[in-house]
């Protein structure tokens, strides 16, 4: 098939960017959507052209490397699917896609369709964690772990960290990237520790890099390539509070100088 | 080159605690002034650099993707063995150590292996601590799920996600560190040369994939926890920016390179669909468990699958391999698919094919059951394919997976030039010439957190390697020869793009390096990729420049040294004139097809020594001194 593509282009952070069309004739119905842009990328180099730079790496969907608007919609918007697990058959003869890079005011642009998502990184550093040294962990077995909450904790622990939710936020809010983590972590026995310190920290430090606030557009949630509820929203939201009333006190209810 | 294994005496089983005994340990005072460079951020290196972070050395990580959490390890579905015996079904260290060796066809070091299966259990434990979200059973306890090669239940796993939820439990603990300032962490910084000085490793060259900026590092010691070299293939599972180019920069500073020809061949793949095709992707291998493969008993049978009735299929596994059946491993399951397929019983537009049938799991399981195995195996199948695996079989064909080979080390894991360790699928390592599946998670994090550390310790404590920084001309020096090379890709200017030679040497390797090798096609291999290495350096052309984000040329330095390590795997397998595991001689086989390994002449590793552009390496022998285990005709009938 034949298609027009919009494509962002951005030399570097310091550029201002526009669209360039590109046209692309011979796409197979069974090439994903890197691939698409593979072929193009090997037309632009044959003309001495500078290929358009994309994240991309594992290209099976697991990685988070991947991830542009496709037709304003990031990952293009079909339920639980990556940019690189995104198939052309999808796509008619003769569309046209414009192809964008996250917009979000934590992720500038380096380059065409890749951003700079470091601050998902600071925020895991300010507390997705639990804090255990090597070798000290007790007996896999002898900390039993209900099977359902095991699952739920893994349905959030599924997050690829590929910033789509960012993406599709109107607030560009990193709430369901943040809520994941901290959900999977306090729905585990061995999480419980830290669980409060984590979702202050955690939160803390989202809001520090500029992320938005959640207003229930439920967009994150839509766009989410691994289908993770706002329902861990919500419980993040509820180990927030439950943080921040209780810090400064100490747990035998003596208040503590702040 | 001398290859001293530096094994510990003693009886197998108490070498790793004897030695645990007896090695020197560095005072925390004096830990705080070691600096220690990791490559790479997957399994191993996350967790290396975790754990000498909190040990209170000063570590320096690098990793080429735009955050550590993506290394490849993230990609591994199946699980990780280890030997808890959770099933009570009689597994123990002794037979996850031996099914390991026997696995990898009797081409291991007993005493590294002895110690992988020693560890695996701490491993399991460690990950739970840390909030690994691993498949549970109702009554609380963790469960269990087999995998090819092994007659017990001893493989863990989270979904089809255990790399991911694994590299994630990894990554936790490393943004732990870098939050406690004891990690600098530098993602979207690729190393393009090892720095010796002194005859020690001293230090990196790096590049900064957002701006080309061009750096050196000086540490105490080197860790590469870089990958595997699968992607020389070009077509593979691995990821597109896996490359070797770390192992390879450090093989030509002197570290000699094991057993490149030992690559893994995975059966369970979906067939490529077009020329376009830039990856494969991989089907579990824990989809044998309850799929069931075949194809059609007569010879270009073309009818739909559901349309062949049971008497006209061949369970071609079952009936060749009764005892482990769907479950042998990778390399006998790839090699009989390959045979199906070449002897015009393939399925699918190519032929390239065979079925993997769910049919029989649904209905004696129920299709919830199915779905809560494999359910997002089978969504990836589908969005792929565009075919529904619950109603119609899957097509696999085996594809490129894993290297067995890599750069050598001794059993503290240190190469052959002092203070550069290798870890993970960076080494040569456990496997011998095939790794059995969840056995490369196991083996990375045994590296990480469990081995390095302590093996590190001592050599630091015992060779006290003097403060050293990057005015050393050696720093210089690399890092004007990683300058130079830059500047030589992006003068080419010629009308091929790299992805051009890329699937070239791709096609040459996979035609006469995959799963079959003769003596004459390897030889004919060598001569090609000679020719397509000097076309390379004519006729390439680089877009953009030195400076700024430019995949090109990152992608242009790797094939460049994909280039030169794809001779070597052919050399490798041309001078191993015997057939085992992976590596299959097709003039050495047995009547029946399988591997026939020459033990009087080839139980050793194959180590190569990088001697100059212009002289052929140099082939040099550890033998394997097998004292325990008696090497037999590997068999899973």
């Amino acid at each position: 098939m034949k298609l027009t593509l919009h494509i962002w282009r951005q030399r570097d952070r310091g550029d201002r960017g526009r669209f360039v069309t590109y046209r692309l004739d011979d796409v197979s119905p069974h090439m994903s959507f890197l691939e698409m842009l593979d072929v193009l990328n090997e037309q632009l180099v044959g003309r001495g052209e500078e290929p358009v730079a994309f994240d991309h790496d594992c290209r099976e969907g697991i990685c988070g490397a991947c991830g542009v608007v496709i037709n304003g919609l990031p990952h293009g918007g079909f339920p639980g699917t990556t940019t690189c697990q995104l198939h052309m058959r999808h796509f008619q003869d003769g569309d046209e896609i414009t192809v964008e890079p996250w917009r979000s005011k934590a992720f500038p642009v380096i380059k065409d369709l890749v951003v700079d998502r470091s601050a998902l990184d600071r925020i895991a550093q300010a507390g997705g964690f639990i804090s255990v040294r090597t070798g000290s962990a007790p007996e896999a077995n002898s900390v039993p772990g209900p099977k359902e909450a095991a699952d739920l904790a893994m349905d959030a622990a599924e997050c690829i960290g590929c910033g789509a939710c960012v993406a599709a936020c109107p607030n560009g809010a990193a709430m369901l990237f943040t809520a994941a983590k901290i959900s999977h972590l306090g729905l585990l026995p061995q999480g419980q520790p830290e669980r409060e310190r984590r979702a202050r920290n955690m939160v803390s430090a989202m809001q520090r890099e500029g992320f938005g606030a959640c207003t229930n557009y439920r967009e994150c949630e839509a766009a989410c390539p691994k289908r993770i509820s706002i329902n861990f929203i919500a419980r993040m939201n509820r180990d927030f509070l439950k943080a921040s009333l209780l810090h400064g006190r100490e747990r035998g209810g003596k208040r503590q100088a702040r | 080159m001398k290859l001293d294994a530096k094994i510990p005496g003693g009886p197998l089983q108490q070498k790793w605690s004897d030695y645990l005994n007896d090695i020197k340990l560095v005072s925390p005072a004096n830990k705080r002034k070691f600096e220690i460079i990791v490559v790479g951020t997957g399994l191993a290196g996350a967790s290396v650099a975790a754990t000498l972070a909190e040990l209170g050395y000063r570590v320096l990580a690098f990793c080429y993707q735009d955050s550590s959490r993506r290394a490849h390890s993230i990609s591994a579905q199946g699980g990780i063995n280890a030997a808890k015996n959770y099933p009570n079904d009689g597994d123990s260290v002794w037979r996850l150590f031996y099914d390991t060796i026997k696995g990898g066809d009797f081409r291991s070091r007993e005493a590294n292996v002895y110690r992988l299966a020693e560890v695996s259990n701490s491993i399991i434990d460690q990950c739970v601590a840390q909030g690994v979200p691993f498949a549970r059973e109702y009554g609380g306890g963790l469960a269990n799920r087999s995998f090819g090669g092994a007659l017990v239940s001893r493989t863990f796993y989270a979904r089809g996600q255990t790399g991911q939820q694994l590299l994630l439990g990894a990554y936790a603990a490393l943004m732990r560190q870098v939050a406690a300032g004891q990690v600098e962490l530098h993602p979207r910084c690729e190393m393009l040369d090892l720095v010796v000085a002194d005859g020690r490793a001293r230090g990196i060259v790096t590049r900064r994939l957002e701006t080309g900026q061009i750096e050196t590092w000086s540490a105490h010691a080197v860790l590469l926890a870089s990958g595997g070299y699968g992607n020389a293939f070009y077509l593979s599972t691995n990821a597109k920016g896996c490359n070797a180019t770390a192992a390879w920069r450090a093989y030509k500073r002197g570290a000699g390179f094991a057993n490149p020809c030992f690559t893994q061949i995975h059966p369970t793949c979906i067939p490529r669909s077009g020329d376009y095709q830039s990856k494969l992707t991989l089907m579990s291998e824990s989809l044998r468990n309850d799929g069931r493969v075949w194809v059609p008993a007569r010879k270009g049978d073309r009818r739909d699958p559901g349309d062949i009735p049971e008497a006209e299929r061949d369970y071609y596994l079952e009936r060749m391999y009764p005892t482990f059946g769907n479950l042998v491993p990778r390399d006998v399951a790839s090699r009989a698919a390959k045979r199906m397929c070449d002897d015009g019983h393939g399925v699918g537009p190519s032929g390239q094919g065979v079925y993997l049938d769910f049919a029989a799991a649904i209905e004696r399981l129920g299709e919830q059951a199915v779905r809560e195995r494999y359910g997002n195996l089978f969504e990836m199948y589908e969005r792929i394919t565009g075919e529904d695996p619950y109603r119609v079989p899957m097509r696999i064909y085996p594809a490129v997976h894993y290297t067995m080979g890599g750069l050598w080390v001794d059993y503290n894991l240190m190469s052959t030039i002092p203070g550069l360790f290798v870890l993970g699928e960076a080494n040569f390592s456990d496997h011998g010439a095939n790794r059995l599946g969840a056995s490369a998670l196991m083996q990375g994090l045994a590296d990480g957190y469990f081995i390095a550390p302590f093996t590190l310790g001592h050599y630091l404590a015992g060779e006290k390697p003097p403060a050293l920084d990057t005015s050393h001309p050696a720093f210089a020096d690399a890092r004007r020869q990683v300058e130079e090379r830059i500047g030589r890709l992006l003068g080419i200017g010629g009308p091929h793009s790299v992805d051009h030679f890329h699937r070239r040497l791709g096609a040459i390797l996979w035609d006469k390096c995959g799963m079959g090798r003769r003596g004459e096609g390897l030889e004919q291999a060598i001569g090609e990729i000679r020719g397509l290495r000097e076309e390379f350096w004519k006729q390439v052309r680089v877009p953009g420049g030195a400076e700024g984000l430019n995949p090109e040329l990152e992608k242009a330095g790797r094939v460049a040294d994909f280039l030169e390590l794809g001779e070597l795997m052919c050399r490798d397998a041309l001078e191993r004139r015997e057939s085992c595991g992976g590596h299959f001689r097709e003039e050495y086989q047995t009547e029946e097809g399988e591997a026939l390994r020459d033990d009087a002449n080839f139980t050793h590793a194959a180590v190569w020594e990088y001697r100059g552009d212009d002289q052929e390496p140099a082939r040099h022998a550890e033998p394997l001194n097998l004292e325990v285990v008696k090497p037999s005709q590997r068999s899973y009938k």
